[in-house]
């Protein structure tokens, strides 16, 4: 089998007038199924710029991008949006809800892009909000559910069309620390449960919540290894600061 | 799916109601304006329709234009003719007009009468209320007889005329006959007429020959078969054709149509330039509500839309507003030509094919100015749209 997400020395450059910024610089990395990967980098540092190129929102200028053992080169822009589409489920800092569809038309859009029947996609969005606890507000409007419950419908969005990567791009950056950490909770959960989860984000605190541990720095990798490995993270919290990590979660809810 | 972008568009015109009411008021004024003018130019040409029906379509009308006695176009000839060619020419009748001064006591009434052969009346579709028409032997024997309109003798005889007599020029008539109403019996309408055998008119007027004719074809289809015969026998008869002048009813109204069908054509190409200007309006108006929506567009990209179901989204967006702008219009505007078809006293009712026609057009319009403000929309880069605050 395949790796799930492979790159290969893969380059993002920008043309600046006469200048050239390389915002990934021979970037290679191979994620498996079931993992949970935090990309961890400043502003800047070309972590964007990955998730990207990982969520096919993008192409690399240079080198080999495989999803699922396929080549993401050379296809159109509705042929990306249909591999995001099928394979890719994607969580925002913003939420990026639509505000003037309800809550479940919100979570049925993945599905409707899917050319699914509308029964089917009730029924598949009323499964993905019930996993998140969110089924009972399935008619209201985003601007009517708490910061929280947006992130957890976007949550719910994400993983109704059931993808094999969620893409999450600093997820609890909109939210204070307590409900923060409720979603990096259900984020775990969704990993013990099979699904491979990519998070993006520059806080360390975060991605100490994560199995792995891949930092870029000026558009280079200069960590990827277990959490426990990484010297910025280690110094922060310490060896041992996943489990009470854990149970502060749960002691939220 | 496309219910789906019909419940969208819906949505998405319904919680901007005032902006979409404004985008759509150019359209509704074009459609109005569209819609009302046609009926209005229809209902006219109806009018102007029924009144060529009235005096008849297939009527050709001859005059000897020069007066010298040499040049003559003689009864008998137009007489041989119309039997000669029944299948083309239904009837004719010389038609002699006379100064006539009716006396009625001590006052004037100062009218005209017109000679005629035995076939005028009908030709001409008048029907007689009482009494009986010219006859060929009032023609023959130059007999004084008259048959007056319902003004006439309302006003000379305060109705009951049949047998009385009446002194045109100081000649006494007999009234033979009384026509029934046919405009609304007052003077100088087609009920102040009197009708007198054309040989006695011809008499009284001191004319040896007969200068105008009225023909009738057929049917309409043999106005121009009827116009050539006519046109042989005054070659014949009178050779030079600037001595008379022959015309038809039917080119008369065909001219007065085209003239009719003209001005309808430029009043509506005026109101086609207000539905262009709409139609900017409705692309402006989505180019904001793309520019509005950039972050929904990166979102909905995102999470898989192809760029046809956002082209589809804001194609139908446009559509839509254009439509019920349309269908507004089309109201709008059968209230108005009803309105004022009311007020010019005329049957004016918007036709099927103007609403058709209109609903179409601001269907179009609405996808011809829409699709490139949704090509836009269908074109962004979801990268940069999601970024969009």
């Amino acid at each position: 089998m395949p790796p799930l997400v492979e790159l290969k020395d893969v380059y993002k450059i920008y043309k600046m007038g006469n200048s050239s910024v390389h915002a990934l610089d021979g970037i290679s990395m191979t994620i498996e199924k079931g993992e949970f990967v935090a990309i961890v980098g400043q502003s800047g540092s070309g972590k964007s710029t990955c998730m990207n190129i990982i969520g096919c929102l993008d192409v690399a200028t240079r080198g080999v991008y495989r999803l699922n053992g396929r080549a993401i080169t050379n296809y159109t822009q509705d042929e990306l949006a249909e591999i995001r589409n099928k394979t890719l489920g994607f969580i925002f800092q913003q939420y990026n809800l639509i505000p003037k569809l309800t809550v479940i038309e919100n979570v049925q859009l993945p599905l409707l892009y899917a050319g699914m029947r509308e029964s089917e996609q009730r029924k598949r969005a009323l499964e993905s909000l019930e996993r998140v606890g969110l089924k009972s507000k399935a008619g209201n409007y985003p601007s009517q559910l708490s910061g929280g419950q947006q992130q957890r419908v976007s949550i719910a969005r994400a993983l109704a069309g059931n993808p094999s990567v969620i893409l999450a791009d600093e997820p609890t950056g909109a939210l204070d620390s307590r409900t923060g950490r409720e979603v990096m909770m259900f984020l775990r959960q969704l990993n013990r449960e099979g699904n491979t989860i990519i998070l993006i984000t520059h806080d360390n605190s975060i991605a100490a919540g994560a199995k792995r541990i891949i930092r870029i720095t000026d558009g280079k990798i200069v960590y990827d290894g277990p959490v426990e490995g990484d010297v910025t993270v280690m110094k922060m919290h310490g060896a041992g600061e996943e489990a009470p990590y854990d149970e502060k979660a749960k002691g939220a809810t | 799916m496309l219910w789906k972008c019909f419940k969208m568009a819906v949505q998405s015109i319904i919680s901007n109601k005032f902006r979409s009411m404004l985008t759509m008021l150019g359209i509704i004024i074009g459609i109005t304006a569209v819609i009302s003018l046609v009926s209005l130019m229809e209902g006219l040409t109806s009018e102007v329709t029924d009144a060529f029906e009235e005096v008849g379509i297939e009527a050709i009308s001859v005059n000897i234009t020069n007066r010298a006695s040499t040049v003559e176009l003689p009864v008998e000839d137009m007489d041989e003719l119309a039997r000669e060619h029944s299948d083309v020419i239904r009837g004719y009748s010389p038609s002699v007009t006379m100064p006539a001064y009716i006396k009625d006591g001590t006052d004037t009434l100062n009218s005209s009468a017109t000679g005629v052969n035995e076939q005028y009346i009908d030709l001409y579709q008048y029907k007689l209320m009482s009494g009986r028409g010219i006859t060929y032997i009032d023609v023959e024997r130059m007999q004084k007889v008259c048959v007056i309109g319902t003004y006439i003798a309302k006003e000379i005889f305060g109705g009951n005329a049949l047998g009385k007599t009446l002194q045109i020029t100081g000649v006494p008539y007999r009234v033979v006959g009384i026509l029934e109403e046919r405009g609304d019996s007052t003077k100088g309408s087609e009920d102040d007429s009197v009708y007198v055998p054309y040989t006695v008119a011809a008499h009284t007027t001191n004319t040896r020959k007969i200068n105008n004719y009225i023909v009738y074809a057929t049917n309409q289809e043999t106005v121009e078969a009827a116009e050539s015969l006519i046109e042989n026998l005054c070659d014949k008869d009178i050779g030079d054709d600037d001595y008379y002048n022959i015309i038809a009813m039917k080119a008369i109204a065909e001219s007065l149509m085209g003239i009719l069908d003209s001005m309808e054509a430029m009043l509506v190409a005026i109101a086609a330039i207000s539905l262009i200007v709409a139609g900017i309006g409705i692309m402006n108006i989505m180019l904001v509500s793309v520019t509005e929506r950039t972050r929904e567009i990166g979102i909905r990209k995102s999470l898989g839309a192809k760029q046809r179901n956002i082209l589809t989204q804001f194609v139908m967006e446009a559509g839509m507003l254009s439509c019920i702008g349309g269908v507004i219009g089309i109201i709008f505007g059968s209230l108005l030509a009803i309105g004022a078809g009311k007020l010019l006293d005329m049957n004016i009712l918007p036709t099927l094919n103007s609403i058709i026609v209109s609903f179409t057009v601001s269907a179009a319009i609405g996808v011809f100015f829409g699709y490139m403000p949704a090509k836009k929309a269908a074109a962004l880069n979801p990268i940069d749209a999601l970024r969009y605050d």
